[in-house]
């Protein structure tokens, strides 16, 4: 089912937000302004748009340490999350957490996660929850190509088909595991194909096209609210950027990524709205100029915010 | 016996908590390897799967992390799992888990999630089960913050803080002894709670204090049995949980014996011991010392399978007799 014209321009202002909030984050990366390390999601805009877009406000989704997109198309507060990323008070996770560990467990998001393929489990976990308290949600379980080489990888996909969770196991298949590409790391073209092992469904897709992505998604999750269990799809994908700050990129040639740029998920999508007439040239620059103004204002809330007292140092250690 | 007081085993005492705070919260549940039809291999959850389903009672493949994750992941979204871990060696497997994840996420997140989960685990030698299903490695979870180390050594303390544990906010590591399950002991009929976090005097003494926990709790009594007969009043310290410890009434208990024994089953170096010894020594106790803090502990050596070598691997009745006794001459 084709998502409304005003889901359509949601998603737009969707994809255009996660880039212009991770060309920030580059910028105050290089600037120092941000004090840890940090995963950009560009490139890979249309995969968390398009997934997040197939669900609803009460179902999870548990991400990855390339995860201020995920939190975005799950409705993060952009304010917050800039101040995680500064490390300040306001942040999600008050300044303990930063770029690798933002969550919202009350708004469905069970944070992003260091280790990889380490929120797989927790996503099953999830998926029991929902069983057991006869819950009609899913989890949308997003993790990278590296991770479908981890042993929890195989351990998860087993334990959600053969109890049957509700999980959409999601692979960015961004092509390279920090430096390791997919082709070193498997002797399988299609990552999909293990699905078969588990005895669920799987299928690759175009993770640069949203509208497929969403597509997809919407199968699995319609599956996944039936009862019929989970999922396994995987969406083909670039990172445009290195892995971290300090990626020198040795292992790819500037042609392959300037060939995948011109697959931009952002500007596909755009034209493919205007050619429908769905946006025009000028709602479109109208649509810019919110975004911008709304990461500016992120930019100021997080910079005018406090960081954490040193009191809170030993803070939430435990819960009582 | 008075009518209100019930005997039970290890085993039994552990079923019984299981199956109130079952019947007490429709949240909690369990899940584990050969924990439903075979009942756990240590049989404490032998006919919960007939009482309470297929459902509360969960069997799952072998898989160590996913059975860590998948008990966070649903801790984290409004349950009360009860994960068991066959044997406590396997921990290891799902230590990404335990460690990264479910330690931290209280404090990763700002202290906005909860993960009140516990995972029961059986500990310990003494069975001929050699390197890989005997260890006791509370120490490594000990060193995280974030997690609560339990080990109980009595049916009583193993109802009481089991129950206790399942209504903590927090990820608990729950660690049985594999020798103390066939143990009987009292306890009321009615229900009762044992916090984490208090020690408990086992035995009132003079001379010297021993602490000791899990298994060597009923070592040290037996020595200090056997040692008041020579006139060596011996109080015994069992601490019940290692995090939290409850360091002051160790250090009462020193400042009135002037002596400190510490007895426990895992290795030595870097062990448990080390840390109750240090707290002691920082602590206002130090003044009233009268022979420097010992340490009696497992080897530090994988356990061996001949019980010979076994039995000489971690400490025994009469090992403690002659550490008291050189503690006690010492001046």
């Amino acid at each position: 089912m084709q998502p409304s014209r005003s889901a359509l321009v949601q998603m737009y202002k969707q994809m255009l937000t996660i880039r212009r909030f991770e060309e920030k984050v580059a910028e105050f990366l290089v600037k120092g302004i941000i004090y840890g390390t940090g995963h950009l999601y560009i490139g890979e805009e249309a995969v968390a748009v398009g997934a997040c877009r197939a669900i609803k406000p009460d179902d999870y989704i548990t991400s990855t340490h390339r995860g201020h997109g995920h939190c975005i198309a799950k409705g993060a507060d952009l304010n917050r999350m800039m101040s995680e990323l500064l490390g300040k008070a306001t942040g999600y996770c008050k300044g303990k957490g930063g770029s690798m560990h933002i969550a919202d467990v009350e708004a469905g998001n069970l944070g992003a996660n260091g280790v990889v393929g380490g929120g797989i489990p927790i996503a099953c976990g999830a998926g029991i929850t929902i069983k057991m308290k006869g819950l009609k949600r899913v989890v949308l379980c997003f993790f990278g190509d590296g991770a479908v080489n981890q042993g929890v990888f195989h351990e998860s996909l087993n334990l959600a088909s053969v109890w049957n969770l509700p999980v959409i196991f999601i692979c960015e298949n961004n092509q390279y595991a920090m430096s390791t590409a997919t082709r070193i790391a498997f002797n399988i073209e299609d990552l999909s194909l293990r699905a078969a092992s588990y005895g669920m469904p799987g299928v690759k897709v175009d993770g640069n096209d949203v509208l497929r992505v969403y597509e997809e998604i919407s199968k699995a999750v319609a599956h996944a609210r039936d009862g019929k269990g989970p999922s396994f799809v995987v969406c083909q994908t670039y990172r445009w950027k290195g892995h971290s700050r300090s990626d020198a990129e040795k292992y790819r040639t500037r042609q392959e990524v300037a060939k995948w740029k011109k697959n931009c998920p952002l500007k596909r999508f755009g034209g493919y709205l205007l050619d429908k007439g769905i946006l025009s040239e000028e709602e479109m620059g109208q649509i810019e100029g919110e975004v911008i103004s709304s990461i500016k204002q992120a930019v100021d809330f997080a910079q005018d915010s406090p960081f954490p007292s040193l009191e809170t140092l030993e803070e939430d250690v435990y819960a009582s | 016996m008075p009518v209100n007081i019930v005997k039970l085993t290890y085993r039994e005492a552990l079923r019984r908590a299981l199956r109130e705070e079952m019947q007490r919260d429709e949240n909690v549940y369990m899940m584990g390897e050969d924990i439903g039809v075979y009942g756990g291999a240590f049989g404490v959850s032998l006919g919960l799967m007939e009482e309470f389903g297929k459902e509360k009672i969960k069997d799952t493949p072998l898989s160590e992390s996913v059975i860590v994750g998948a008990a966070l992941g649903s801790a984290l979204t409004g349950m009360r799992p009860v994960a068991e871990i066959m044997f406590m060696d396997f921990i290891t497997i799902g230590m990404d888990q335990l460690i990264n994840q479910a330690a931290k996420i209280h404090y990763m997140y700002g202290g906005k999630a909860r993960v009140p989960m516990v995972l029961r685990t059986a500990g310990g030698s003494g069975t001929g089960a050699a390197a890989q299903h005997s260890q006791s490695l509370e120490a490594l979870l000990c060193h995280i913050p974030g997690l609560k180390v339990v080990m109980p050594s009595t049916p009583y303390d193993a109802l009481g803080l089991l129950k206790s544990s399942i209504r903590d906010d927090n990820p608990v590591v729950f660690i049985e002894h594999k020798l103390l399950y066939s143990q009987k002991g009292e306890m009321p009929q009615s229900e009762y709670l044992v916090s984490l976090g208090e020690a408990k005097v086992k035995r009132q003494g003079t001379d010297a204090t021993i602490v000791a926990f899990s298994i060597m709790v009923p070592k040290a009594l037996a020595a200090a049995d056997k040692l008041s007969k020579e006139g060596i009043s011996i109080e015994v310290i069992d601490p019940r949980t290692l995090v939290p410890l409850d360091s002051q009434r160790i250090v009462n208990s020193v400042k009135k014996t002037h002596r400190l024994l510490i007895v426990h089953e895992a290795c030595g170096r870097g062990g448990f011991g080390a840390e109750i010894l240090a707290q002691v020594e920082e602590s206002e106790a130090f003044d009233y010392l009268d022979a420097p803090i010992r340490r009696l502990t497992g080897r530090n050596i994988p356990i061996p399978y001949s019980p010979g070598l076994e039995r000489r691997t971690v400490p025994q009745e009469d090992d403690i007799i002659q550490a008291v006794s050189k503690l006690v001459v010492s001046e």
